[in-house]
């Protein structure tokens, strides 16, 4: 297909024809063509923000949750700039995200124009890849090109800068079928050299694990899937990062729960004491690893990324195979069953009975109150009171973040949204808009801490506004927990600003944009208010009052081992005196 | 259970792990990487050098494909081994990158680097300075009566110690290209 039309219209064309339904944006004077544009069609919705901040965790939300690009469109100047958070946040996670920005028209770049700003320079290292266009000739194909990156590979977010007066010119438009994408191929299928190798390794191994990551979830849903029979049919036990939760059910056999700073100690101690790790799509974030040097010293270390750059980056690994997850399990399989299913019976069955060991330090267990909801708790009865519903979880970031990864149990990938890489105090509000626009019949809440959560409460008018009824559950301990935590353990409990003051009354702060409000703070209401907030056909702003010096455990304080682990002093006490790897 | 013991207090635990990585030796490397010419390509490489902390100790970059819109960037860079890997992957995954290669691993390089040189002197010490510019091959390329500007090509330490030798004579300024280099054989 060609034909002639404005830079504007070829945007909005080409997001059609790249089989976009929503975008999340905001006006300004150097997008104005396109949102003249999109006033003047039907086929695509705008979901019109309140910050760019927002539209960008909007989009990731969409994106996310939905296996598919996310689409942003904002204003030149403080329109890009304020993109940039999201944009860096889309990077860390590898979401693949398409942000158009205004620019002003190409005869005033570099003037110090109204509203100008060096988008291309400031989003550079904080996209995939960017693309200023100049000429309205090559305005398609970058978009579809853009599209292509996107999505291809390890996941992104790019931008495409857009020139006022590109927008307004008259070219040729060329659908997505005719743009040159053949620069960009990255290898999606591993080196059946390389798999074979891992199958003997497989057969072999006394102490496996699986080490899931993000990469799983962006491989698509046949990877999880190839997962559950992998990890079934070995009968190995698996953890995964903080990114990789659902890949894997919560409820399977061989899960362990989370790993790293403040994954369960089964998870950890088997990542330290293990002779075979099997990384799929993970990136030995610090997190992670905690200190480098003594990380799992007597594994055998097979990694599987589709980006090279992560392997050896970090850890030296022993095993190297660059391919996307889904094509190389998929190998994978087929070379085990092939060799006959064979796994080491009698050492695995070793291994676990060392791993229900170091399960039975429960290293999850908190002393619970009467008079107190302990976040831990309200996190506990959130799970058990949403379990089997069509539910989406997203976080901000903190200790909330941390028990919610603890606490709630993930059944399948693609639901559970938070901000892994970057840290983002934010995400989550927004975040869960954009996954409600784009599953508007399930229950998708988001877990703050009231710290968190009003760094980007503006968007409450979105939320009201496209009917969105998004359930906020606000873990309030008045402080920002995490720092606060911090500071207990590490600064001699000198909490510097690490208290939320002058606090909103929430429940009126809810009416006002016509939200229902809801308070709790006594652990006999616990169960009713939830039911109420999820009950409730409208977005609720849930303002959970919880016990506000609370630490987040099990802990593994920065530059320590995984054998080195803080437990909570109730965990700590069952685990007595206990061998460590 | 080895729980760890923190006193109140301590700062000696930081947020950010700072380990010992680069404990291997540093060597020089020379990479050639072609890239698409686009707008923006050499800010690319640039920040990834910057932004990821590499170091460059020489970069030359310049269209050598103009109906293929291909450039060559040469990068002189130091590090270990691990380092080195990471540089190349990481090069590897900018878009525009089409080709990474490490001419100091992959094969036996040529490399080159041109010279300018100016030198003001008279008498003794000007015509020592044409002396030692025809041993190391250097041409005049303009003169005054009291300046010559030299033109050098060779390896980057060939053009250091003309640079030694040059500097007591009257060296006033220098002007480098940075290495260019190509694998020898087919």
């Amino acid at each position: 297909m060609s034909r002639q039309m404005t830079g504007a219209e070829m945007v909005v064309q080409a997001l059609k024809d790249q089989g976009v339904d929503t975008i999340f944006g905001y006006p300004g004077g150097a997008v104005l063509p396109i949102y003249d544009a999109i006033f003047q069609q039907n086929d695509i919705r705008h979901i019109l923000v309140r910050h760019e901040q927002a539209a960008v965790h909007m989009a990731e939300g969409y994106a996310r949750s939905t296996g598919k690009p996310g689409v942003v469109l904002v204003t030149s100047g403080p329109g890009a700039t304020n993109a940039v958070t999201g944009l860096t946040d889309a990077l860390m996670d590898s979401i693949p995200l398409v942000v158009f920005s205004g620019q002003v028209p190409t005869f005033m770049i570099g003037t110090d124009g109204f509203q100008e700003a060096d988008t291309i320079g400031i989003t550079r290292p904080c996209t995939k890849h960017n693309w200023l266009v100049k000429d309205p000739a090559k305005l398609s194909e970058t978009i579809h090109q853009a599209f292509h990156v996107a999505t291809s590979g390890r996941p992104g977010p790019v931008l495409i800068d857009l020139p006022k007066d590109v927008q307004f010119a008259t070219g040729q438009y060329t659908g997505p079928k005719l743009a040159r994408v053949d620069h960009y191929q990255p290898k999606v299928k591993g080196d059946i050299e390389a798999i074979t190798k891992l199958v003997e390794l497989i057969e072999k191994a006394e102490r496996p694990i699986f080490y899931t990551g993000g990469g799983v979830i962006n491989s698509g849903p046949g990877a999880s899937q190839l997962l559950r029979e992998l990890v079934d049919a070995t009968g190995f036990p698996i953890t995964s990062t903080l990114m990789g939760l659902g890949a894997y059910p919560a409820s399977g056999k061989g899960w362990l729960g989370m790993l790293g700073m403040h994954g369960l100690y089964e998870a950890n101690l088997a990542m330290h004491g293990c002779d075979l790790m099997i990384n799929l799509g993970a990136r030995f974030d610090d997190r992670i690893t905690g200190r480098v040097a003594d990380f799992s010293p007597h594994s055998t270390k097979a990694h599987v990324d589709i980006d090279a750059s992560s392997i050896n980056k970090i850890i030296t690994v022993d095993l190297p195979i660059v391919g996307d997850i889904g094509h190389v399990l998929e190998d994978l399989l087929k070379v085990w069953k092939a060799r006959g299913r064979k796994v080491n019976k009698e050492g695995l069955a070793n291994w676990w009975g060392r791993i229900d060991e170091w399960k039975k330090v429960r290293c999850l267990a908190y002393t619970n109150s009467d008079a107190i909801i302990k976040p831990q708790y309200a996190l506990e009865r959130l799970d058990a009171l949403t379990r089997g519903r069509n539910r989406y979880i997203t976080t901000e970031v903190g200790q909330h973040q941390m028990w919610a990864a603890q606490y709630l149990g993930f059944e399948a990938p693609n639901r559970w949204m938070t901000s892994g890489g970057l840290g983002t105090m934010g995400y989550g509000f927004p975040a869960s808009i954009g996954v409600q626009i784009a599953h508007p019949d399930a229950l998708v809440i988001n877990i703050a801490g009231e710290a968190s959560w009003l760094m980007n409460m503006q968007e409450m008018g979105t939320a009201t506004q496209f009917r969105t009824p998004v359930k906020q559950f606000i873990l309030n301990n008045e402080r920002l927990g995490m720092v606060r935590q911090w500071q207990d353990l590490l600064h001699g409990g000198r909490y510097s600003q690490s208290w939320s003051e002058s606090l909103p009354d929430f429940v009126k702060l809810a009416e006002s944009f016509g939200w229902k409000g809801i308070i709790c703070r006594d652990p006999k209401e616990l169960d009713d208010a939830i039911m109420e907030m999820i009950d409730y056909d409208g977005p609720v702003l849930f303002d959970c009052l919880v016990e506000k010096h609370e630490n987040c455990f099990p802990m593994i304080p920065s530059g320590k081992p995984h054998n080195e682990m803080l437990l909570s002093a109730d965990a700590a006490a069952f685990a007595g005196g206990a061998a460590l790897v | 259970m080895a729980a760890l013991n923190i006193k109140k207090g301590s700062t000696s635990h930081s947020a950010y792990d700072l380990r010992d990585f680069h404990s291997d030796i540093e060597r020089s490397h020379t990479l050639a990487v072609i890239v698409e010419n686009e707008p923006g390509v050499l800010a690319r490489v640039i920040g990834l050098f910057s932004g990821r902390g590499y170091n460059i100790d020489s970069l030359t970059v310049a269209e050598i494909d103009h109906k293929g819109h291909r450039s060559r960037i040469t990068i002189v860079t130091r590090g270990t081994e691990a380092v080195i890997e990471q540089i190349r992957a990481q090069l590897g995954r900018i878009v525009p990158v089409h080709e990474v290669h490490d001419l100091t691993t992959e094969a036996k390089a040529v490399e080159r680097e041109l010279a300018l040189f100016k030198v003001t002197a008279t008498g003794e010490k000007r015509v020592e300075s044409l002396r030692l510019a025809d041993i190391f091959r250097a041409s005049v390329v303009d003169s005054t009566l009291e300046s010559f500007i030299f033109e050098i090509t060779g390896t980057s330490e060939k053009i250091d110690a003309f640079a030694e030798l040059m500097r007591p004579l009257g060296l006033v300024d220098v002007a480098r290209t940075g290495v260019a280099a190509l694998a020898r054989g087919v």
